[in-house]
């Protein structure tokens, strides 16, 4: 039976032929663009929470000035003496420093400018290697008592950065003063990251002539709550500092508050894409419904001689759900294909510029669940058109001509 | 009129159709009786604006009566709802219909096997009737083609094939000729004519074309909304 009805649909249709096409084009617009938009946002998602994860949510950092957006004002800066005030606060493990900064890099007559981090050496470079999530590829780790080695990035060490690769034991330079590299790193995904080179953090603070951090990160001990750490760090940094509360100027944040913050706005943005293409659904559906109501005006004559030979109703509603639901559906489909290669191209763009770790969902429940979307926004727009036809008395629609 | 003794398998009684046209009202049948029995081929003929059209609509279950009653089988159909009637429609009576009305999309086989959709019959099953249909009506090597690609009286032949896909009591034909050359007409006319006389159905058949009604064994002459007798025509 509902075989049989599927098969009077499609010939309603085929019949409208470019007009179905049209019909089907506002669906399949707004199905792409949510399905690539969830697709994308759950990728982010998860790439980001996957970060979060390696990094370990026992990590605290300490930024100066209110806020990440901060990181690169001129806020009052954090330095070797904060780092001495957070290591004796309560709870705290280990600390770090690290120092950014872009620099001049020179090898074999090339020269590059690219970012040089300093590392600490002692206990707290675990934090940070840790939350770069670096492991070495080629050679060795700096070591305590390094001064002039370098280990460089992925990039780097693979010719992306120079038009040479840089081998274990080459010397660069680095604002004019020679390296030896000593190790390269295995890829980490991020491009920044992966074109840079490492240098003991004693040595940049010398090289760049500067006691700021962009960041200290710390540990929270086995069995401390980092939030709780994080308030102690607050507390013993305003104390040294002789801030009153609220007036920091200095930013700490868990790992956790980072990731609920970032989450946040992803959310938000994610919230923003999909109410777009649920208007642009919406006016889908108001096409559907548009060219269903049409529908049923040309074909009031043959609803007629349907009814004459025994439609009921119930069958004509049915024969118009239907062909409206398959309109969405197709549409559903024919978006679904299209959002994901466009988030699929997305991820491809991506990649191509070395971030790794952005992975577009293809997770069967977007795909299904776009396409029965779809199926639904169809068959509701034509809920109203197929009732009218329902109810079209047999004689008058017989006479109409 | 012609009594077997059988109950009438028609019976309207004292019909009336009164049609509201604005603030107007516009009487299309005024008290109409009119009492058809099985295995009849009756034709009903009246000028134009006779009421034949309506009387038509309300034999054939399509609208019901503003007052009066209409007894299909002995069961009163007046104040049936829709959905009923449509079930009654579909397994009672056959439709043909003066512009052939088939569905535009579908083949002369897939129209056939239409009205069998709506009563559920299994698609083997109905596609074997309306074969067999199909073939009495000599369009056995037409099943597969649409209905634009068929001559008027080839059409009319499937919608033929079609009225009888359930089987029905009633055959129910308005102006089955009148959108054919006379040529086609009669052959049209001879094929319900056998029906009438090999299939036994009972046929109703309104038209205003006097050669026409000559087919039938009996006429019912429809003048302003009644019956009446030849001579006030």
């Amino acid at each position: 039976m509902l075989a049989d009805y599927t098969r009077l649909a499609l010939t309603g249709i085929k019949q409208k032929g470019i007009r179905s096409l049209l019909t089907m084009m506002g669906i399949f617009i707004g199905i792409a663009m949510v399905v690539s938009l969830i697709s994308l946002g759950e990728g982010l998602q998860n790439a980001m929470l996957e970060q979060f994860e390696m990094m370990g949510t026992n990590v605290i950092m300490v930024m100066p000035g209110a806020g990440i957006e901060s990181m690169f004002g001129s806020a009052v800066p954090v330095t070797e003496h904060d780092v001495d005030v957070i290591k004796k606060t309560r709870g705290v493990d280990v600390v770090g420093g690290l120092v950014t900064k872009i620099a001049k890099v020179e090898y074999k007559d090339e020269i590059k400018y690219s970012w040089v981090s300093g590392f600490p050496q002692d206990e707290g470079r675990k934090i940070i290697e840790d939350m770069q999530q670096m492991k070495i590829e080629t050679g060795r780790d700096l070591r305590e008592g390094d001064k002039y080695k370098a280990i460089v990035g992925y990039m780097m060490a693979h010719g992306d950065v120079f038009e040479k690769e840089v081998n274990v034991g080459d010397n660069i330079m680095i604002n004019d003063q020679e390296f030896e590299v000593v190790g390269s790193l295995e890829r980490i995904g991020n491009p920044d990251d992966d074109s840079s080179a490492l240098i003991p953090l004693e040595t940049a603070k010398e090289l760049f002539e500067t006691d700021e951090y962009i960041m200290i990160m710390a540990r929270a001990k086995d069995g401390f709550d980092s939030e709780v750490v994080a308030e102690n760090i607050k507390e013993e940094l305003r104390e040294d500092r002789d801030l009153e509360e609220g007036d920091e100027n200095f930013a700490v944040q868990t790992m956790e508050q980072m990731k609920d913050s970032y989450m946040v706005v992803i959310d938000l943005v994610r919230i923003f894409l999909i109410g777009l293409a649920a208007i642009s659904l919406l006016v889908g559906g108001v096409g559907i419904m548009n060219t269903m109501y049409t529908s049923v005006i040309e074909r009031t004559n043959e609803i007629g001689v349907m009814k004459a030979i025994g439609a009921k109703n119930s069958d004509i509603m049915s024969i118009f759900l239907i062909e409206s639901g398959i309109l969405g559906a197709v549409g559903g489909i024919i978006g679904c294909a299209i959002g994901l290669s466009i988030s699929k191209s997305v991820e491809l763009a991506v990649k191509s510029q070395g971030i790794e770790y952005l992975v577009a969902s293809t997770s069967p429940v977007i795909i299904f669940g776009a396409i029965a979307f779809a199926f639904v926004v169809g068959a509701l727009s034509g809920a109203l058109p197929a009732r009218q036809a329902a109810k079209l008395k047999p004689v008058d629609a017989l006479r109409y001509e | 009129m012609k009594d077997n003794g059988k109950q009438p398998i028609i019976k309207l009684q004292d019909v009336w159709k009164i049609y509201r046209m604005g603030d107007v009202e516009v009487p299309a049948l005024r008290g109409m009786t009119l009492e058809i029995y099985p295995e009849e081929f009756v034709a009903i003929m009246g000028p134009s604006g006779s009421g034949k059209s309506t009387a038509m609509n309300m034999v054939g279950c399509l609208d019901v009566p503003t007052k009066g009653h209409i007894f299909l089988d002995n069961k009163d159909i007046s104040k049936m709802k829709e959905s009923d009637l449509a079930q009654i429609r579909g397994r009672k009576i056959g439709f043909i219909f003066q512009s052939f009305n088939l569905m535009q999309n579908l083949t002369a086989l897939e129209n056939v096997m239409l009205p069998m959709t709506f009563q559920g019959i299994p698609r083997a099953k109905r596609e074997e009737r309306a074969k067999r249909l199909l073939k009495l009506v000599g369009l056995e090597d037409r099943m597969n083609h649409k209905p634009t690609e068929l001559s008027g009286g080839q059409q009319q032949r499937v919608a033929i094939a079609r009225s009888l896909s359930n089987n029905p009591e009633v055959v129910l034909a308005d102006e089955p000729t009148g959108n054919l050359d006379s040529k086609t007409g009669v052959e049209v006319m001879e094929m319900l004519k056998t029906l009438h006389e090999k299939e036994g159905k009972t046929i109703i058949m309104v038209t205003h074309d006097k050669n026409v009604g000559d087919f039938a064994d009996r006429i019912a002459y429809l003048k302003d909304g009644r019956c009446c007798d030849k001579e006030d025509i």
